[in-house]
C-alpha cells in the first residue's frame, strides 16, 4: 500500500493494481504521503485533449459563448496486459485555469508559477485572426494550457497541492473548494502590497539583479516577437505572390506549342511553392509560443522579487520599530532627551512626571520591546526562509529556462533548414520544367 | 568567332551562346558593345552618350573596327529608319524614353545601366538579323562620326512626305482590311494573348521584387533583436548570437537574390512587353499595306464600271454645252478612263508585289521572333530558378554550420 512507500522508493509507485479511483482515495486519506512525491507526472499522464464551445449565462445574466477544454488524466501505470484504459476526464474553461493560477500565486509566493497562454491573441500577423473563436487560436491555446498543467505537475512543490489535484480530477465543486481556502482575502492584500510604493534599504542583491533581468527579458522578447510577426507577414506575401506565376504560366501554356508543357508543369510547382508557406509559418508560430511563455514568465519572476522586497521591508520596519522603542526606553532610563518628542516637550512644560508614571511607561516599553524582538526574530526567519526557498526555485527556473530556450532556438534553426530544403526542391523542379521549354 | 575580350553582360552572353546554335549565326560577323555612359553638359541641355564599339569582317564596312559615341536620340532615329524601310519586319524594342512610375531620374545610376544593357541588346539583335543588318542606316549609325551622322540624318524624305504617309496609313486603318489571310489572323490572336500574359508576368515579377524588398527590411530589424537579447543572457548568449548570425546571412542572400531578379528577369519581361506592342504595330502595318491594295482594286473596279457604262445623259448635256460633238465627247471620255485604268493597273501590280513581299517578310521574321522569344524567356526563367536554388543552398549550408558550431 501507499503508506509504505517513502521518497527512496519512488519506483514502487508504479503499482499496476491501482486504479485512478483508488489513487484519489489515497490522496484524500493520506495527505502526508503527497509531500513525499517529487513529481505528480511520475504518477499520472495529463493532457488537454480537445476544445468545445458552450453557451451559457454569465455573471450579469447575459448570453455568452465560451470555450471549454477537456482535461484527461490517466495513471501512468494503468497499462495492464497491454490494454490502456480510457482516461478520466472533465471540462474546464479558461477562467478556471486563471483561478487555479491565482490561488497558487497567493499560496506559494516563493514559487515562480508557470504562466497561462494568452487570453487574447496579442502579437499576431495578418493571417491569424485576433478572434478568440478562431480554430487555430483555440488549438494553440489548448496546447498552451496542456503545457501549463504539465509545468505545474512537474514542479516539486506545486505538484503536491491538493487544489491542483482536485482541479484535474473533480469537475464539480472545485470552485467552491478554492474559495473556501480563503485565498481571495490573501489575494486582495497581496495585490495591494504589490502596488504599494515603498523603499527597501537592504534587499538581497540577487533579487535586485533578477528584477532587472526580468525587465530586460520582457522588453527584448516582446520586441523580438513583434518583429518576428512582421517578418512572417512579409514572408507570407513573397511566397503567395509566386502563386500568381502558377496561374499566368498555366494560361500562357495554352497559347504556346513548344513551351506549353514546360510552362504548365512549372506553373504547378509555383503553386506548390506558394502553398508551402502555410505549414512553414504554422511551425514558426509554435516557436513564437515557446518564446511567449518565457515572456509571460517574467511577470512571475517580478512577483517573487516583489514578495522578497515586501518581506524585507516588513523586517526592516519591525527592526526600525524595535530600535525606536529601545531608544525611547534608554531616554526614559537616563532622563536625557536625545531626540525631539512632543512628550518630552510637554513634560518640560507641565513638569516632570512622577516616578510611578515613569515606571509604568518603562514597563510598557519593555513589554513592547520584548514583543518587538519576537516580531523581528519572526520576520527574520520568514525573510530567510523566503529567500532560501525562492532562490532555490529561481535556480530551478533558470536551468529550465536555459534548457527550454536552447532547445527552442535550435528547433528554430532546424525549421529554417527545412524551409531551405523545401525551397531547393521546388526551385530545382521548376528549373527542370523551364529547361523543357 | 567569339571575341572573349569583349565586355558583355551575362544576359547577352547567354543569348550569344544561344545564337551560336542557330544556323544563321554560323556566320555571325558583327560584334557590337554598348558601354561607357558619359554625361555631356551643353548650354541647352544635359544628356548621356554611350560608346558603341563595333568589330566586323563584313566587306560593306571599310574598316574592321569602329568606335563612336551615340545618344538615345540616335538609337530612336535608327529604329525609325529601320521600321520605315522594313515595315513588316520585327525590330527589337528600344528601352522606353522615360520611366513613368517610380520617378526615376534620367541620370540615376541604375536607370543608366538598365538602359545601356537594353541598347546593347537592341543593336546586337539588329546585327543578327539577316535583312536589317544590311541596312545602310545601320552601317552609318555604327561607323559615322557625330557630325557625319548629323548630316546624314538630314537627308532622306522630309517631314511633309512622312506626314503624307502617316495620313494614308491612318486612312487605310480606318477603312480596315477586308480579306486578311487566316495565318495573320492567327498571329494577331496569339499576339493579343501573349501581350496579356507577358504583361501579367511583368507585373507579378515586379510585385515579387517589392515584397522581397519589404521582407528584407523587416529581416534587417529582426536579427539585432537576438543580439540585443544575448546581452542579458549567459548560457544562451552563444545560441542567440548564432540565430542572429543566421538571420544576417539570410539578409545578405536575399539582397543578392533581389538584385539578380531585377537585373535578369525584370528587364527581359519588360522587353517582351514592348515586343508585344511592336508586333501589334507590325501587324497593323501589314494590314494597312493590304488595305491600300484592296482600296486600289476597288477603285479599279469602279473605274471599269464607269468606262463600260453607256454615256450618261449628264455627260451628253455637258459635252454639248461645251460645244462638243457627243460622239467625240464620249470617245475622249473613254480614252481618258482607259488611261486612268492602265495607271491604276500598274499601281496595283506594284502594290500586289508590296503585299506579297510584306507578307513573306513578316512570315519569315515571325518564326525567327518566336525562336528568340522562347530562347530569351527560357534562359531568363532558368537563370531565376537557378539563383533561387543557389539562394536556399547557401543559406542552408550556413545554418548547418552554425548549428554544429554554436547552436
Amino acid at each position: 500500500m501507499m503508506a509504505d512507500s517513502g521518497p527512496e522508493e519512488i519506483a514502487v509507485i508504479g503499482n499496476t493494481d491501482l486504479t485512478s479511483a483508488e489513487l484519489e482515495n489515497n490522496i484524500k486519506n493520506t495527505m502526508v504521503e503527497i509531500e513525499k512525491w517529487t513529481s505528480l507526472l511520475r504518477k499520472m499522464e495529463i493532457s488537454v485533449g480537445e476544445a468545445e464551445k458552450r453557451t451559457g449565462k454569465n455573471t450579469v445574466n447575459m448570453q455568452e459563448i465560451y470555450t471549454v477544454y477537456l482535461i484527461e488524466t490517466r495513471p501512468v501505470d494503468a497499462v495492464t496486459e497491454g490494454i490502456i484504459p480510457a482516461p478520466d476526464s472533465l471540462w474546464r474553461r479558461y477562467s478556471e485555469f486563471e483561478l487555479l493560477r491565482n490561488y497558487l500565486l497567493v499560496t506559494y509566493p516563493f514559487v515562480v508559477v508557470a504562466p497561462l497562454p494568452e487570453k487574447r491573441a496579442e502579437i499576431v500577423w495578418h493571417k491569424l485572426s485576433a478572434d478568440n473563436m478562431d480554430p487555430d487560436f483555440v488549438e494553440r491555446r489548448r496546447v498552451g494550457l496542456e503545457n501549463f498543467l504539465l509545468r505545474l505537475a512537474s514542479h516539486p512543490v506545486l505538484c503536491n497541492d491538493k487544489i491542483f489535484y482536485i482541479f484535474l480530477t473533480e469537475e464539480k465543486g472545485w470552485k467552491e473548494m478554492v474559495y473556501e481556502t480563503g485565498f481571495q482575502a490573501k489575494a486582495d492584500s497581496r495585490l495591494k502590497a504589490m502596488n504599494a510604493a515603498f523603499r527597501v534599504k537592504n534587499p538581497d542583491k540577487r533579487f535586485t539583479e533578477l528584477k532587472h533581468y526580468s525587465d530586460e527579458l520582457q522588453t527584448v522578447v516582446s520586441q523580438l516577437l513583434r518583429v518576428r510577426a512582421r517578418v512572417a507577414d512579409r514572408l507570407y506575401g513573397v511566397y503567395k505572390v509566386h502563386g500568381n506565376y502558377g496561374r499566368v504560366f498555366s494560361e500562357w501554356s495554352a497559347i504556346e506549342k513548344e513551351m506549353g508543357d514546360g510552362l504548365q508543369s512549372a506553373g504547378h510547382h509555383m503553386d506548390a511553392y506558394a502553398a508551402s508557406v502555410d505549414d512553414i509559418l504554422e511551425e514558426e508560430e509554435h516557436y513564437a509560443d515557446q518564446l511567449k511563455e518565457y515572456l509571460f514568465y517574467t511577470e512571475a519572476l517580478r512577483a517573487v522579487c516583489r514578495k522578497h522586497e515586501l518581506t524585507q521591508f516588513e523586517l526592516e520596519m519591525a527592526a526600525q520599530d524595535l530600535a525606536s522603542k529601545k531608544q525611547q526606553k534608554e531616554e526614559l532610563v537616563t532622563g536625557t532627551v536625545r531626540t525631539f518628542s512632543l512628550k518630552g516637550m510637554t513634560s518640560k512644560l507641565f513638569g516632570q512626571e512622577t516616578a510611578e508614571q515613569r515606571e509604568a511607561k518603562l514597563q510598557v516599553l519593555e513589554q513592547q520591546i520584548e514583543e518587538g524582538e519576537e516580531a523581528v526574530k519572526e520576520k527574520n526567519t520568514e525573510s530567510d526562509e523566503f529567500v532560501k526557498t525562492a532562490w532555490l526555485d529561481i535556480e530551478h527556473f533558470k536551468d529550465q529556462k536555459d534548457r527550454d530556450l536552447k532547445e527552442a532556438l535550435i528547433s528554430y534553426a532546424i525549421m529554417q533548414i527545412s524551409r531551405c530544403k523545401k525551397g531547393i526542391q521546388m526551385w530545382t523542379n521548376a528549373k527542370e520544367c523551364f529547361n523543357k521549354m | 568567332m567569339f571575341n572573349a575580350s569583349m565586355p558583355t553582360s551575362p544576359g547577352s552572353m547567354v543569348n550569344q551562346c544561344k545564337f551560336e546554335e542557330d544556323e544563321e549565326s554560323d556566320s555571325k560577323d558583327i560584334f557590337i558593345t554598348v558601354d561607357n555612359p558619359e554625361s555631356h553638359v551643353t548650354a541647352i541641355e544635359t544628356f548621356i552618350t554611350y560608346r558603341v564599339l563595333t568589330k566586323t569582317t563584313r566587306s560593306e564596312f571599310d574598316n574592321s573596327e569602329y568606335e563612336v559615341r551615340r545618344r538615345y536620340q540616335d538609337f530612336l532615329w535608327l529604329k525609325g529608319k529601320l521600321e520605315d524601310a522594313h515595315s513588316t519586319l520585327i525590330v527589337h524594342p528600344l528601352p522606353e524614353k522615360f520611366v513613368v512610375k517610380g520617378m526615376v531620374e534620367r541620370f540615376n545610376g541604375d536607370f543608366i545601366e538598365t538602359r545601356r544593357k537594353a541598347l546593347h541588346k537592341f543593336l546586337n539583335r539588329v546585327a543578327d538579323h539577316p535583312i536589317l543588318s544590311c541596312s545602310e542606316d545601320f552601317k552609318v549609325f555604327l561607323s559615322a562620326q557625330a557630325w557625319e551622322l548629323t548630316t546624314y540624318k538630314k537627308q532622306g524624305p522630309g517631314f511633309l512626305s512622312r506626314m503624307g504617309e502617316t495620313v494614308r496609313a491612318v486612312a487605310n486603318s480606318v477603312r480596315g482590311v477586308k480579306n486578311r489571310p487566316e495565318e495573320f489572323t492567327a498571329i494577331q490572336e496569339y499576339v493579343e494573348d501573349f501581350s496579356n500574359k507577358i504583361g501579367s508576368l511583368d507585373k507579378v515579377t515586379q510585385r515579387i521584387v517589392k515584397e522581397q524588398k519589404e521582407y528584407l527590411e523587416e529581416l534587417k530589424e529582426y536579427g539585432p533583436t537576438y543580439t540585443l537579447w544575448s546581452g542579458s543572457e549567459e548560457e544562451l548568449a552563444e545560441q542567440l548570437k548564432g540565430v542572429a548570425g543566421c538571420i544576417e546571412r539570410c539578409c545578405k542572400e536575399t539582397e543578392e537574390q533581389v538584385g539578380h531578379l531585377s537585373d535578369t528577369l525584370v528587364p527581359v519581361l519588360h522587353e517582351y512587353v514592348l515586343c508585344a506592342e511592336t508586333l501589334k504595330a507590325v501587324l497593323r502595318r501589314r494590314d494597312n499595306i493590304q488595305a491600300e491594295f484592296e482600296a486600289k482594286n476597288e477603285a479599279l473596279a469602279t473605274k471599269k464600271v464607269d468606262r463600260d457604262a453607256e454615256s450618261s445623259d449628264l455627260g451628253f448635256v455637258w459635252g454639248s454645252l461645251l460645244g462638243k460633238n457627243p460622239e467625240e465627247a464620249r470617245h475622249q471620255r473613254q480614252e481618258r478612263l482607259d488611261g486612268e485604268i492602265e495607271e491604276l493597273k500598274e499601281e496595283i501590280d506594284k502594290l500586289e508585289d508590296r503585299v506579297e513581299w510584306a507578307n513573306n517578310a513578316l512570315k519569315g521574321d515571325w518564326g525567327r521572333w518566336q525562336r528568340s522569344m522562347r530562347g530569351d524567356l527560357k534562359s531568363a526563367f532558368l537563370s531565376t530558378a537557378e539563383k533561387n536554388v543557389d539562394y536556399y543552398e547557401k543559406y542552408f549550408i550556413f545554418i548547418h554550420t552554425q548549428i554544429t558550431v554554436s547552436l
